[in-house]
């Protein structure tokens, strides 16, 4: 299988280097790398859906600085060395700005592959756009000056979640699940870290991993974490592993509350009403649909009338796309080498709330307000949107301002010039 | 002490419920016609598909009825026009065809429910805790998936040791020929074993969607585990299958409810620190963590030793 990636690899840069294409310059091309097919593939449509009607809505109204916008989807079918190869394709389209999001993984070898190629060929320069992978290293050694991150980090969600916790005096036995690779293992580590420093009377009563997608019944950790005498559970579990999980503690009567990163992941909601919680589960995001915010939910109306069965996952997309359009602007130009000086340091009223957030300039990393919402039964005047059809939806609990969001980096930036 | 192990042998006698549930039809297939059929979890999918469609419309129960019914004749469709071919060119492509069958259910299953999971709930007859231990709910759904579990086996048992059509059935696999001579006909009975044995898988699927997450991956994420069950078990013995079930959801869940680790067992004959640097990964990896890979270790273990399995007859 390498051999092919490698020998496909080849193949693109000689048919790239022969076929120079001509960039046209009526259209500016987002290239949207992500898995379009296979399991990743639902979470990847979603994104792309996004991009696509975002370009629609600002083609509408004219473009950006006169020039169209153009999504093209690339299906990496969630492989890093696939999305070197897609990358490269893309790059020999005439596209500039790569977006991806799903797998840290991914993010990583992008991040590297974009630094080195415009180290190679100045003047053509590539910038590459990160809504999701939120492994701490794209911004902190690994840091680049080509990859912007719009999704908070694992330790500047961390810094959040642990600062909520600090101020809820009823936490007093926290046990923590996690799935058994990098991501649950950072999550465990730093939450036990920062949990001691901030509240150093809350016990830790368990500290659980299991293998990533492989268990089909939980019932066995959920008498575990009841045995534990634990008041509240913090995972960051998602997917399949999250779905049978709270089903599990739904059906065994399990009573605590549950703190999440990926509870509204597909299948997520729909397991949460099965398993009967009502204002038990958290989940922790940058922007949600029942956010008391007219723009925001305009624009939440017009998409479901558009995309009625994938729902807006990635508020921060709106970001993204909103400070890319706004640095272009500024720039006057779609060339990376000249926008992103502008992209850096940028101040942008954020699309859930309107409440601002900043690019800083020292890692390339967006910081925004962050929310914890719980999700159950919906007061209909005030929240009018439900997720998968389960009439339950997402309230809000809480709001944590930006400077609770705080982390430091490590990141020493390499400059062009 | 009591209450863990009382409750962790309960769970795994669920659990392990559970996996005949989903393994037994894949047995049947395998121990009268020979195939090992890798599109079995595909039509656990199918099944639970179906049942979440009908018990939308009409209801549970008759999707419990209905959704195999419907999946069982998919199966024997599939083994009149594609399998019966293939099976002329041996175990390999009958292999390849189930395997290539996997793919296609898949694609099919998306493009009708998309990949997103379907909200199949536990009918509201069987929503209650059926009791109630060491403050533990157990729900009423899954006392009936473990009685359906019984059941089946013992239906299958009866039929294949006690009546004319298993004795029928055994002697097809083995001496195809005779029995067609005695005026049987060969082809059909294999159309219907097939038929049997995708409807069991349905009868699982109907009902473990509602107990798990009904989507278009449930048959990729079952996969493995029911080839652990049924090599465990004796390839193609049905006593074998149902005590594999229960030895590996017993064994699954007590590992889980344990906190030993390498470090706390030979607690005094910890390496010295520079040593542990490189063994920490092994060191303190309690059994818990690990215990949802012990099923595969034991099928590695059983491979090596007793090839045949628990209760399997033949060494292959």
């Amino acid at each position: 299988m390498t051999k092919a990636f490698v020998a496909g690899a080849l193949a693109l840069c000689a048919f790239g280097a022969t076929v120079v294409p001509a960039l046209a310059d009526d259209t500016i091309k987002i290239g949207y790398v992500d898995p379009l097919s296979g399991g990743g593939a639902s979470i990847g449509q979603i994104g792309l859906n996004q991009l696509k009607f975002i370009a629609d809505d600002v083609n509408a109204k004219g473009g950006v600085i006169g020039k169209k916008i153009e999504v093209i989807g690339y299906d990496n079918k969630l492989s890093p060395q696939v999305t070197l190869v897609q990358v490269q394709k893309a790059i020999d389209e005439g596209v500039q700005i790569i977006v991806q999001g799903n797998g840290s993984a991914v993010g990583a070898a992008v991040e590297s592959f974009v630094a080195k190629y415009n180290e190679r060929n100045p003047g053509k320069a590539v910038v590459y756009l990160n809504y999701a992978a939120i492994d701490p290293s794209l911004t902190n050694q690994n840091c680049s000056y080509w990859h912007f991150a719009w999704d908070a980090n694992v330790d500047i969600k961390l810094e959040a979640l642990t600062n909520f916790i600090k101020s809820k005096q009823e936490v007093k036995k926290v046990y923590l699940i996690d799935q058994d690779y990098s991501f649950g293992h950072s999550v465990a580590d730093t939450v036990v870290s920062m949990l001691k420093e901030k509240r150093p009377d809350i016990q830790i009563v368990g500290n659980e991993f299991h293998p990533l997608v492989k268990v089909t019944d939980f019932s066995p950790y959920i008498a575990k974490i009841k045995a534990s005498g634990a008041d509240t559970v913090v995972t960051g579990n998602w997917g399949q592993d999250f779905a049978l999980l709270v089903k599990a503690a739904g059906d065994s009567g399990l009573k605590v509350n549950w703190y999440t990163f990926y509870a509204g992941g597909s299948g997520g909601p729909t397991a949460i009403k099965q398993a009967n919680l009502p204002d038990q589960v958290y989940q922790l995001v940058e922007g949600f649909n029942n956010i008391d915010y007219k723009p925001m939910q305009d624009v939440v109306r017009t998409y479901i009338a558009r995309y009625k069965s994938e729902p807006i996952y990635y508020p921060r997309i709106f970001n993204m796309t909103g400070m890319l359009f706004k640095a272009i602007q500024e720039a006057n130009s779609a060339d990376p080498a000249k926008f992103a000086p502008k992209l850096e340091d940028m101040k942008y009223a954020t699309f859930a709330s309107g409440d601002e957030g900043f690019m800083r300039k020292k890692d390339h990393q967006f910081f925004q307000p962050l929310y914890m919402s719980v999700f159950g039964a919906l007061d209909a005047a005030k929240q009018p949107f439900d997720e998968e059809g389960t009439g339950w939806g997402w309230k809000p609990s809480a709001q944590i301002a930006v400077k609770d969001t705080d982390h430091p980096t490590t990141c020493e930036m390499k400059r062009p010039n | 002490m009591l209450e863990i192990l009382f409750i962790s042998t309960l769970n795994g006698v669920l659990y392990g419920m559970l996996l005949f549930l989903m393994a037994s039809g894949l047995t049947v297939i395998f121990s009268m016609m020979g195939v090992l059929n890798f599109a079995h979890a595909s039509f656990y999918m199918l099944g639970a598909f179906f049942g979440f469609e009908i018990s939308r419309r009409i209801g549970f129960w008759p999707g419990l009825v209905v959704a195999p019914l419907l999946v069982g004749a998919i199966g024997m469709a599939i083994e009149r026009y594609g399998l019966r071919r293939v099976h002329r060119h041996g175990h390999v492509a009958e292999l390849l065809f189930t395997f290539g069958l996997t793919f296609v259910i898949q694609e099919g299953v998306e493009m009708v429910w998309g990949k997103l999971p379907v909200d199949y709930r536990v009918p509201p007859s069987l929503d209650f805790p059926a009791f109630t231990a060491f403050s533990t709910n157990y729900p009423a759904f899954k006392m009936f998936e473990l009685l359906t579990a019984i059941a089946i086996f013992a239906v299958l048992l009866l039929v294949v040791r006690r009546t004319r059509i298993g004795l029928i059935v055994q002697a097809a696999l083995t001496h195809p020929g005779m029995v067609g001579m005695l005026g049987h006909n060969v082809d059909r009975i294999f159309m219907l074993v097939f038929g049997v044995g995708a409807g069991l898988a349905a009868v699982a699927g109907v009902i473990a969607g509602p107990a798990l997450v009904t989507q278009s991956n449930m048959a990729g994420l079952l996969g493995p585990i029911l080839f652990v069950v049924v090599v465990v078990g004796g390839l193609g013995s049905l006593g074998g299958a149902f005590l594999a079930s229960l030895l590996i959801g017993l064994l699954q869940t007590f590992a889980v409810a344990s906190n030993a680790s390498l470090a706390g067992l030979l607690g005094p004959l910890s390496p010295s620190a520079k040593q542990q640097v490189f063994l920490a990964d092994i060191w303190n990896v309690t059994v818990a963590q690990v215990a949802p890979i012990l099923p595969y270790l034991l099928l590695v273990l059983i491979l090596i030793f007793r090839p045949r399995g628990l209760m399997g007859r033949r060494e292959s």
